[in-house]
This record gives C-alpha cells, sequence and structure tokens, in this order.
C-alpha cells in the first residue's frame, strides 16, 4: 500500500484481488496485423507486427522487452494499453478479463505509460502542473487535491515543485521532461507502469539519473514494470525477466541472468555480441550477422530469423519453432536447437553452440 | 607525424533571438591515418566543431574566430570556388540520417557519378563505374542493380553504407562522421563500424568520429577528445581515457554508463544539468556539477594542463599530473 503524508490526497490504487501468486498481467495470444495496400494489381499485403505473442508479468517485477526497430515491441506495448485494437489475443489484469470484469477506464488507472517522445507526449498549453493534475481530475479528485497531488509528485521525481509547477513543457529539459512524464503517470496510482523507450532520447548522464529514479518509485510505490528498449545494458541493469523479440515474435525469454549468460536462441547472441566492446584491447573483430533485419511486411516463412541465421537448416523454413523450456528456471526459447528431437542436426546436444561458434553467415 | 588538421581557439558563436556561444577555445589536431572521436553529450559542441571544418555553418548567424587549417590550408578564408572543390575532394562528411542527407529524387548511381564527374571531371560512363566500385566497396549485395535504387527503396543499414559510398567517391584524405551510427539498429551498428574501420585503413584516410556513445569510440578511435559545454575538457588516446580519466567530467560520464552496472545497485551519476551556453565561460563550466570542485574552480578559467606528452585536461586537479615538457 501506499504511504500518503497527511495533506496529499492520492487516488486509490486499484485493488490488489488475486494476491502475491497472481500475475499482475496475463498476456495470451496477442496478435496485430496491419493492412497495408500493395501495388494496384499486387494482392494486398500485411504487416504482421504482433504475431501470437504470450507472456504474464509477476506483481513487482520488472519485465524488460528487447530487439530492433520494427520487432513489435511498442506495438505490444500499445495493444496492452489499449491504444489500439488488438486482433487477436487475451488480456488480462489480475485476473479480471479486460472489457468483462474490469473496464477500460479502470484498467487505464491500473497501467500507465511513458513514451519515449518527452516532448510530443506533453501537451504544450497545459502547465506541468496543469499536465499532471489533468488525470487525477478526470477520475473525480477536485481541482485543489488533484494540485496539490502534482506538487507532491513533482518532488518525488526531483523537480522542486515551486520551480517547475507553472512552466511549460518547452521551457525545461529533456531529462526534467521526462521526470514530467513520469510523475504524470504515477497520479493514477498506476499499479504497472509499462515504459517505452522512455530513457533512449537520454543523455548518459541524465538516463543514470532517471533509471535510478525509476529504482526509487518502483520502490516507494510498490510498482510492476513493463520496460522496453534497444538498449541491451539499460534492460540488463533494470530488469527481472526479459523477452526478446524478432519480427513480431516472442524468440526468447527468462530471467534476465540466464538469457545474457547462457542466450538460447542464435538471434539473441548475435544482438549481445553486437553490443560495442568496453575494452579497448578487445574489439569487436567479425559482426556477429549480416545485413538488416527483414521488411516486416509478408516476414519469412517457419522461424522467421531463418534468413540470417548461420544455423539455419531446411526444416526452420517449413515451420514456425514453438517457444519450449530451455530449463526449469522458466527460460524459454523458439529455436529448433534448443528442441531436443526437433530434427536440427545441432538440436540433441545439451549445451548446443558455444558462443565461440558464431561465425558470420555467408556474405 | 604531419598534422592534416590544425585547429587553433577556434570560438564558435550563433547570435540571433539568443546567442549561443557554442565552441569555445578549441584547439585540436589530427594526424594522418589517425582517427579522432569528439565525445561528448548533446549541446557539447562536437558536431558544431564538425561543421566548422567544412564551413557548413550558417553563414549570417555564426561567427567564428581563430584559425581551421586543413593541409596547411586557411579553411576560412577559402572562397565560395575553392570550398566546393575543397568540399567532397578533401575533406567529405557522413551524417546520422541517411535518408535526409540523400537526394530522394535522384538514383544512388546517378548521385554517386555527380559527385565524380564534377570533381574529377570524369565522363558520365566513368563516373558510373566508380559508382559501381564504391558500392561493391561498401559490401551492398547485387551492387549493380541497386545503382539504379532510390534511397527511400533501401533499408536504413543499405541506406548508411550508399552514403558512405557516396562519401569515399573521391577518395578524400579525411572523412568527417556526425553519429554515423546513432540511428542504426544495433546488429546493423556493429556492422558499419567494423565496414567503416575498414575502409579507414584500406583508404589510409583520417577520421573525425562524432559520437555520444563511448562504446561506439571504443570499437573505433584511436584518440578521443571529451567535450563538455563547448569546450574540450579532455584529450589523449583512446586508452588512457578509458581506463585512467582525469577530468571529473570524464570520469562521471565514464562511471555513468550502465554497462556492467549489477542489478539493485545504484548507477553512479552526475548530478544536475550541464550549463546553459548563453555567456562565455569565465569559470571551469563543469563547477556547478562537480563533485571535487574547489573555491577557485568558480573563479577563473582552469588551465589547460599537459597530463602526458599526448594528453592534456582542463582541470585544476591534472597540475599535479603535470609534465614539465610542452608541447
Amino acid at each position: 500500500m501506499i504511504e500518503t503524508s497527511t495533506s496529499v490526497e492520492l487516488l486509490e490504487q486499484v485493488e490488489d484481488i488475486g494476491g502475491a501468486a497472481q500475475p499482475l498481467l496475463q498476456v495470451t495470444g496477442l496478435t496485430k496485423h496491419f493492412p497495408v495496400r500493395g501495388d494496384l494489381f499486387s494482392p494486398r499485403k500485411t504487416v504482421r507486427a504482433v504475431d501470437d505473442v504470450s507472456f504474464s508479468i509477476a506483481k513487482g517485477e520488472t519485465v524488460g522487452i528487447v530487439g530492433e526497430s520494427g520487432c513489435g515491441k511498442s506495438t505490444t506495448a500499445r495493444l496492452l494499453m489499449h491504444l489500439m485494437k488488438r486482433d487477436a489475443g487475451d488480456i488480462v489484469y489480475d485476473g479480471m478479463q479486460v472489457g468483462r470484469a474490469l473496464s477500460l477506464r479502470e484498467l487505464r488507472r491500473g497501467m500507465q505509460m511513458v513514451f519515449q517522445d518527452s516532448y510530443a507526449s506533453l501537451n504544450p498549453r497545459l502547465t506541468i502542473e496543469e499536465s499532471i493534475a489533468f488525470g487525477p481530475k478526470v477520475h473525480g479528485m477536485a481541482d485543489a487535491a488533484a494540485r496539490t497531488l502534482a506538487r507532491e509528485l513533482l518532488g518525488k521525481v526531483g523537480l522542486r515543485p515551486e520551480t517547475f509547477a507553472n512552466r511549460y513543457p518547452h521551457e525545461i529539459s529533456g531529462g526534467q521532461r521526462q521526470r514530467v512524464n513520469i510523475a504524470r503517470a504515477l497520479a493514477l496510482s498506476p499499479r504497472l507502469v509499462i515504459l517505452d523507450e522512455a530513457v533512449s532520447a537520454l543523455d548518459k548522464s541524465v538516463e543514470a539519473q532517471v533509471l535510478n529514479l525509476l529504482a526509487d518509485l518502483k520502490r516507494e510505490f510498490g510498482l510492476t514494470y513493463l520496460f522496453i528498449s534497444h538498449d541491451l545494458n539499460v534492460v540488463r541493469y533494470i530488469s527481472d525477466r526479459v523477452l526478446v523479440m524478432y519480427l513480431g515474435e516472442v524468440v526468447e525469454l527468462g530471467p534476465v541472468d540466464k538469457v545474457w549468460d547462457a542466450p538460447a536462441h542464435p538471434y539473441t547472441r548475435a544482438l549481445l555480441a553486437a553490443m560495442p566492446s568496453s575494452d579497448p584491447d578487445n574489439r569487436t573483430e567479425t559482426p556477429p550477422i549480416s545485413g538488416d533485419p527483414p521488411n516486416p511486411i509478408d516476414p519469412p516463412s517457419g522461424c522467421r530469423f531463418h534468413t540470417r541465421c548461420p544455423f539455419a537448416e531446411p526444416l526452420c523454413a517449413n515451420a514456425t519453432p514453438k517457444l519450449s523450456d530451455v530449463d526449469t528456471m522458466g527460460h524459454q526459447a523458439a529455436c529448433y536447437m534448443a528442441i531436443p528431437g526437433s530434427g536440427h542436426s545441432r538440436a540433441s546436444a545439451k549445451e548446443n553452440a558455444k558462443k565461440s561458434d558464431m561465425g558470420v553467415t555467408a556474405a | 607525424m604531419s598534422n592534416l588538421v590544425d585547429i587553433r581557439d577556434l570560438n564558435i558563436r550563433f547570435t540571433g533571438d539568443r546567442t549561443v556561444h557554442a565552441v569555445n577555445d578549441i584547439s585540436l589536431s589530427l594526424g594522418e591515418g589517425e582517427v579522432l572521436g569528439l565525445l561528448g553529450e548533446s549541446g557539447s559542441g562536437k558536431s558544431v566543431t564538425l561543421r566548422a571544418l567544412m564551413r557548413l555553418l550558417p553563414k549570417k548567424r555564426t561567427q567564428i574566430s581563430g584559425t581551421v587549417k586543413v593541409l596547411g590550408r586557411d579553411v576560412l578564408a577559402m572562397n565560395d570556388e575553392e570550398l566546393s572543390a575543397f568540399r567532397g575532394q578533401t575533406v567529405s562528411m557522413i551524417f546520422q540520417e541517411p535518408a535526409l542527407a540523400l537526394d530522394p529524387v535522384y538514383t544512388i548511381g546517378r548521385q554517386i557519378a555527380e559527385t565524380v564527374i564534377r570533381h574529377e571531371g570524369k565522363s558520365e560512363k566513368e563516373g558510373l563505374a566508380r559508382a559501381l566500385e564504391m558500392l561493391e566497396v561498401v559490401r551492398i549485395p547485387s551492387a549493380k542493380r541497386r545503382l539504379e535504387a532510390y534511397p527511400h527503396e533501401m533499408s536504413g543499414g543499405m541506406r548508411q553504407r550508399a552514403m558512405i559510398a557516396l562519401a569515399l567517391a573521391c577518395k578524400p584524405k579525411i572523412l568527417l562522421a556526425d553519429e554515423p551510427t546513432t540511428a542504426l539498429d544495433a546488429t546493423v551498428q556493429i556492422q558499419i563500424l567494423l565496414l567503416l574501420r575498414e575502409l579507414q585503413r584500406e583508404f589510409g584516410m583520417s577520421v573525425i568520429f562524432v559520437t555520444h556513445d563511448i562504446g561506439v569510440a571504443i570499437e573505433i578511435c584511436d584518440r578521443v577528445a571529451v567535450m563538455y559545454a563547448g569546450q574540450i575538457v579532455e584529450q589523449g588516446p583512446l586508452r588512457d581515457i578509458v581506463r585512467t580519466p582525469v577530468h571529473p567530467y570524464a570520469k562521471g560520464l565514464l562511471a555513468a554508463t550502465v554497462h556492467g552496472a549489477k542489478r539493485g545497485q545504484r548507477l553512479e551519476t552526475i548530478p544536475g544539468t550541464p550549463p546553459s551556453l548563453d555567456k562565455a565561460p569565465v569559470s571551469c563550466s563543469f563547477a556547478p556539477r562537480c563533485m571535487v570542485a574547489q573555491p577557485r574552480c568558480s573563479e577563473r578559467l582552469p588551465p589547460n594542463v599537459q597530463v602526458s606528452p599526448d594528453r592534456t585536461a582542463r582541470c585544476v586537479l591534472a597540475e599535479a599530473a603535470e609534465v614539465s615538457a610542452e608541447t
């Protein structure tokens, strides 16, 4: 529960119904396809932005989603927030089916989002205090109480209310604006906060400040985070569990240390190996994979990574591998090499393909 | 080793509605075959310095003082004709957004051929042949077909390769790279970095590489200059600066990277935000954020201390490590 200081009224958090054992968010079979118009005589095409994505987020956990542009990580976030309609799939918030047991209005109180572009996500005509107070007022809080709450939250995110409350978004720096966005997300007392590349546009020294702030707020308000980023270092630092996405599908998921130390999917391995070195005497010598990610319009058949995968075999192009257990700790990967007896020549070996095997694909 | 680029006491000020002291008293040099990194956060003046080298800054609103010499010639004194011969042939530049830097209405082959025709007086046929050769050099698959492609028909990584081909078409001595990999995906970024490293060796070019990402600098630079608020606060061999930074800002910047930090452990941060640049610095610009600032730091400009023969730092703390040998 939240500690409420004497004078400040907070909106009541959406009630915890299922207790600690119930996942806060359970997503199954989430799918979103965008139709795109082809040429005059060619058939219609579809962007398979998110394809049959399932995962759950436990209470108090931080789940990271990583992947390159076009992998569907932001679309997933928008579908969870119901900012766009999904084609298929279920979203269950604390045991309650959204749209049935839980209204959209209540869901948005329990789940808030912070976007990458700190400027575009604030109304330029509202002062910072008004922006933060807006949500609580919509949910029935009196104007004066909402403003007091806004000032309190500004303090919590490290901005002095006397200095900042009456400023407009263009008058403050990017790092400060992102703090305002975080304060605004917290104004509705959510239990889940989705951070979609929330620190990506910030300078390194400011990024570290905001990451520390997020850790503090999580502790103070008992929050659960879904943290979306393309920066693997940041995701490793902040997440408990991580999902790796490629062209609309989850290719690997598990505890972050397991995934980082023993990646089971060749794409995860390539992604990790692509991080610039931090040692001047040990620079990267060969690129882990060649080529660009394919266009998500009509992605490759079977395993979508097979066109860039150094270990691809004919079966990879035929059918999509299912997300399967790698160990008993919840580490899963969608790769035939990780599925014993799948028919892939590297499949049965237990410790298949060490990192040193990661050669270059035929250029 | 002779210096290809010599910048002395460069000051750049933008005037207009408000004045911005973007670059303050910078001195830099670039040796033959060297890759120099300009490392800094947004607003530190790294891109402005790069643009000044090619005189790309808007004439009317920019005041430049100091000297910028490239191959012994004074760039600031060049007239328009000299400039257009100088750009592309002696020095060329690649940008962060290839989609904006390439002309959308001409094919890639046409754009490369045009620079060759213009600078080297070649025929159209020879120009197109060079274009094909360049696309192969930057390893664009099925290069022949790509000659006919328009920029929008290519993916981000391919466009960046095409821009590199364009920049190198006239075999410039110096390549200026303004965050060329920042907009790319991780798996593509590393490919482009390795390609640039290879081409630099192959062509024997010197490169000035602007980046905010220390990891990227580590992959490509021999020497780095760390910039803060329009000044170079520390300069020296990459290895030394990464291992034993002297200036508190360089230290903070290296510590603030999330790389390798353990979960749950607090990240080291630099408190506060960079200063506004509406006045020229009269004291250490970093002092208000510095954990080890002394009273004299906010009284006058810190000296530019020669820490070792190839290393300088603009900080009073460096004085202890100063070597007596001047230059």
